[in-house]
């Protein structure tokens, strides 16, 4: 992102800021209005999975990984989406997938951007030696391809699921480092950073008063598309067997487990693929609504 | 020409060295290991004698940086080392499986590079129509899908409804040019899939970023027709950030192979590492993704390369 792009992205935030009267409430329900259909179904698919997540077990019966019946089953009253591979409820486990195959995408997402967000920072506003020295790191890093690497630091660490957040954090953090790196860079040159620095203030408060405010719509942005990436690996890496292991309920992994039933003209285990197809397409929708509204980041890339 | 040369030459260089430090990350990762990897192999209950008598069998006895050298030698001469799961020569693993594999992403390629230039070309030229904003949807959401949904949608479709094609794609060696084309077409098609998306998106955003350039705006002036001015005067400066694209979507084929050959059970190196993780077989995953990594650096290094030659800017300097 050059520095023209981020004053027009500044300056049509002013522009569009609102008569003060209005609370920052009505705002966004305004703004909510506004958004294209896209990505009021993108917001809808977010909220959705959520709600499942946080009442998962007060939408289901049964237990996580509790055995309720015969081996596949069909689908019928009681259990609605028919059982899995060791006879436990189909839509039990998909329900508890959001929790456990959201959550953890979601932490690592979260842990990647601490990681990643941090030391661009640093790098961009320390420069010198610290610069390169972060920079030369991350270019090898990025140099391996993603999903290799993860296979085999997995190999040499084994399959848990506090190694399997370290890992992808620490692969992933490296995208968000270039990211925060480059936005920081064209921040750091401005006079208010350079007066900040007379003024004699700490690190800390120019890198969190004066930096980040005006690093965040990017990175926000960034985030959602992270998110999808992580939560895209993570699923790969569990269908493949390598990633949650059982009995965790996981979309990844069910797919993997059941996938002998679509041999048998059954679609059942096309749904929790599906469930991670439809939650990527959401934040994918929610995120380019968001890039549109904040600069033409998209476009210029 | 000099300064392209020099260019090339450096680039060349550097990525001599980003190849010798992976393959010194993928070396040493093993080190990083509680204990060593004898004693991860045999368990926490191996007698002293067995555990020394194992690391000998190994040469762990033998320093860090002997090994290392050692290793990158003897990879250097094709020779890989041995399995730990069958004790099988690591190379002989390799052999067909590798070409396997590059068959298929060239596959893929073949057919995912003429589509994706022409549907960006096209979105380029009809920006904004309904066609474009089509477009824009259905690559949003074909990036949004993991491999294995494209695939065993493919599969629930093709082979089990329609029952065109076959749900595995079982080749050997001595499987004949139009059979293996056949069986490995719905992998290809699924990999396709993945990275249309990326290439198409890239190439309309690269040509419409040209058309806002004088030049372009004066050939529309001279009253040149749109496929003219797009074909003959936008595309040559546009090549540039597509070849880059297409070779780094390339360099993604070949990791997507990964999950893609295990869903149809395709004999190729990907299925070799995921097999080999689950029993942590640690000498074959190593000389997989050394080999995984350094067509990923090669490739990448041909894009950058091939985008210091193609750039008019620097073929005729002023």
């Amino acid at each position: 992102m050059s520095e023209a792009e981020i004053k027009t992205s500044l300056e049509s935030a002013d522009a569009k800021a609102p008569p003060p009267k209005t609370s920052k409430w009505d705002e966004a329900k305004l703004e909510l209005r506004k958004a294209p259909l896209s990505a009021k179904f993108g917001l809808l698919v977010i909220v959705s999975y959520v709600f499942a997540a946080v009442f998962a077990p007060l939408l289901t019966p049964y237990g996580e990984s509790e055995i309720v019946g015969e081996v596949f089953m069909e689908w019928d009253e009681v259990h609605i989406l028919g059982t899995d591979n060791l006879g436990r409820d189909m839509l039990t486990r998909l329900l508890y997938g959001a929790r456990n195959t959201v959550g953890i995408a979601f932490i690592t997402t979260c842990v990647a951007f601490l990681i990643g967000g941090i030391s661009g920072m640093l790098a961009a506003i320390l420069g010198g030696w610290t610069d390169q020295i972060l920079s030369r790191i991350v270019d090898v890093l990025m140099a391996i391809p993603q999903l290799i690497f993860a296979l085999l630091l997995l190999t040499i660490f084994g399959t848990s699921i506090p190694v399997l957040i370290i890992i992808i954090a620490v692969l992933d953090s490296t995208r968000v480092f270039r990211l925060a790196r480059a936005v920081s860079h064209n921040v750091v040159v401005t006079d208010f950073v350079e007066s900040a620095r007379l003024r004699g203030e700490s690190m800390g408060w120019i890198s969190i008063r004066e930096v980040l405010p005006n690093i965040m719509p990017p990175l926000v942005a960034e985030f959602g598309l992270r998110f999808c990436f992580v939560f895209l690996l993570i699923s790969g890496l569990s269908f493949l067997g390598l990633g949650l292991q059982p009995p965790t309920a996981d979309w990844g992994s069910m797919v993997r487990d059941n996938a002998t039933l679509i041999t048998y003209g059954d679609i059942t285990p096309l749904l929790p693929a599906g469930a991670i197809a439809l939650l990527t397409v959401g934040v994918n929708f929610v995120v380019d609504w968001f890039l549109h509204k904040t600069s033409g980041l998209r476009d210029g890339q | 020409m000099q300064k392209i040369l020099n260019m090339v030459a450096q680039r060349l260089a550097l990525g001599l060295v980003v190849l010798l430090v992976v393959s010194l990350i993928i070396f040493l990762g093993v080190e990083l290991l509680p204990g060593d990897l004898a004693q991860a192999m045999l368990g926490q209950q191996a007698t002293e004698e067995t555990l020394i008598a194992f690391r000998k069998e190994l040469r762990l006895d033998l320093p860090m940086h002997t090994r290392y050298l050692e290793w990158l030698f003897n990879i250097l001469q094709g020779d890989f080392g041995r399995s730990l799961a069958n004790n099988r020569e690591i190379s002989e693993l390799i052999g067909s499986r590798l070409g396997n594999t590059l068959f298929l992403a060239l596959f893929a390629a073949t057919i995912a590079v003429p589509l994706s230039l022409t549907l960006g070309i096209l979105a380029a030229m009809y920006r904004n129509s309904y066609y474009d904003r089509a477009i824009n949807i259905v690559t949003l959401s074909s990036i949004s899908f993991p491999e294995f949904f494209i695939a065993y949608i493919l599969i629930f479709i093709f082979s089990i409804n329609l029952g065109w094609m076959p749900s595995l794609s079982n080749v050997s060696a001595d499987t004949p040019l139009g059979e293996r084309l056949f069986v490995s077409l719905m992998p290809a098609i699924t990999l396709t899939l993945v990275v249309v998306a990326h290439m198409m998106r890239m190439t309309r955003a690269a040509i419409i970023n040209l058309l806002a350039s004088p030049y372009i705006e004066m050939a529309n002036l001279k009253g040149l027709s749109r496929a003219r001015v797009i074909l003959k005067h936008a595309l040559p400066n546009a090549l540039a950030p597509i070849i880059n694209v297409i070779v780094i979507n390339l360099a993604y084929l070949i990791v997507g192979v990964v999950i893609v050959e295990v869903v149809f059970v395709y004999p190729g190196l990907g299925q070799l590492i995921v097999d080999s993780v689950q029993k942590r077989d640690i000498p074959v995953v190593q000389a997989c993704s050394l080999i995984f990594a350094a067509t990923y650096i090669l490739l990448n290094l041909t894009a950058d390369i091939l985008s210091i030659v193609t750039n008019p800017r620097l073929l005729h300097p002023k």
